[in-house]
């Protein structure tokens, strides 16, 4: 149990502060922890924890209180919390504080493009991870292009897509 | 229009408007963020949280979690930002565990795992079409679209390991932005 605490400690440090571009960049590592290096759930309860947290308000790391809960229940939804959190915030507290000797350097405006095509990557994987797992059923399959064909084309809420991917899910049809 | 009179908030006024913003904010809360900070409550103005924002953006970390961070720390130090980011994920994680503990009870009801296949294959449409949106900004890059088919396939083919991919490709990616001009 301890040692399950400190491996999910240790995961979840690592993806905070490598999370450049926001937390839909770590899935496929989180995946590969939590599912192939760890064994503690299948690809398929990752893919309906992470698509759980889209659904729930707030920002977009809250798969990560979640599986903790998961795997080693209140302690482990505690551990995760910080751990994804923490790091990550105490390096903005230290940036802020030296935010206004280097905002005007060329060099930040290099770092941050730099890190753009990184981001484009990563949240690309992160979609193939959960892609993946789920579209098994043409059904599936039909669901995702159809949310993502909507998505670009307007200016629509994701919950609708969310919504809808739950209720045809719910009727079975097509699996 | 006259510069507003902006207000500082406390500790508790901190807490109270992030865990508001914890509520209402589904799928995006960095809209009603700059609503709340800005025009609600006037605690920065728009010229602040842009910089705010941008140096967030810089950091790893959710850009509405950073924020939180770097709001209460700028107007009440370390208390102000442990008393945002609390506020700002308290509600968010209550719900997700509400929603958690629906999905361990009814598992193995075959309409419940449907729904939440359902559910999941619509997240996968909202990460594909964030990352394209994304890629729009590399279209004028063939060095950005090169690296990002190069991230993609190490994690997504490959399956490497994340911190390690970022430590070769981050320095790579940035000195090619620096030479090349981003």
């Amino acid at each position: 149990m301890n040692q399950t605490l400190v491996a999910l400690a240790l995961i979840f440090a690592q993806l905070s502060v490598v999370a450049f571009g926001g937390g839909n960049t770590t899935l496929p590592e989180m995946h590969r922890q939590v599912v192939d290096v760890h064994h503690w759930m299948t690809g398929a309860d990752f893919a309906a924890l992470y698509a759980l947290a889209q659904a729930a308000p707030g920002p977009n790391m809250m798969v990560a209180p979640l599986i903790g809960w998961q795997v080693a229940g209140l302690a482990g939804m505690l551990v995760t919390t910080f751990a994804i959190f923490g790091p990550s915030s105490i390096l903005t507290i230290i940036a802020l504080r030296l935010w206004r000797r280097f905002r005007d350097k060329p060099w930040r405006a290099a770092v941050q493009a730099g890190l753009v095509p990184i981001s484009v990557g990563l949240v690309a994987a992160s979609a193939t991870v959960i892609a993946r797992t789920v579209d098994h059923d043409w059904i599936f399959v039909a669901i995702t292009a159809v949310s993502t064909a909507l998505l670009l084309r307007f200016r629509i809420h994701p919950l609708w897509m969310l919504a809808m991917g739950a209720a045809i899910g719910w009727t079975g049809f097509g699996q | 229009m006259a510069e507003m009179e902006r207000e500082t908030p406390t500790i508790g006024g901190l807490f109270k408007g992030f865990l508001l913003l914890g509520l209402t904010g589904f799928g995006g809360v960095l809209p009603l963020a700059r609503h709340m900070v800005v025009e609600k409550h006037r605690w920065l103005t728009g010229a602040e949280f842009n910089e705010l924002l941008s140096l967030c953006q810089f950091l790893p970390g959710g850009n509405i979690i950073n924020l939180s961070v770097a709001i209460g720390l700028h107007f009440r130090g370390v208390a102000g930002a442990a008393a945002a980011i609390t506020g700002l994920i308290a509600a968010p994680t209550v719900v997700v565990l509400a929603l958690g503990m629906v999905y361990a009870r009814f598992s193995h009801d075959p309409h419940v795992v449907h729904m939440f296949a359902g559910l999941a294959a619509a997240a996968a449409g909202l990460l594909i079409s964030m990352a394209l949106k994304l890629a729009m900004a590399l279209r004028r890059s063939p060095f950005g679209i090169a690296v990002a088919v190069v991230i993609f396939a190490a994690i997504a083919g490959f399956h490497l390991p994340l911190v390690p991919i970022m430590l070769v490709a981050a320095p790579i990616s940035i000195f090619l932005m620096m030479r090349v001009g981003a």
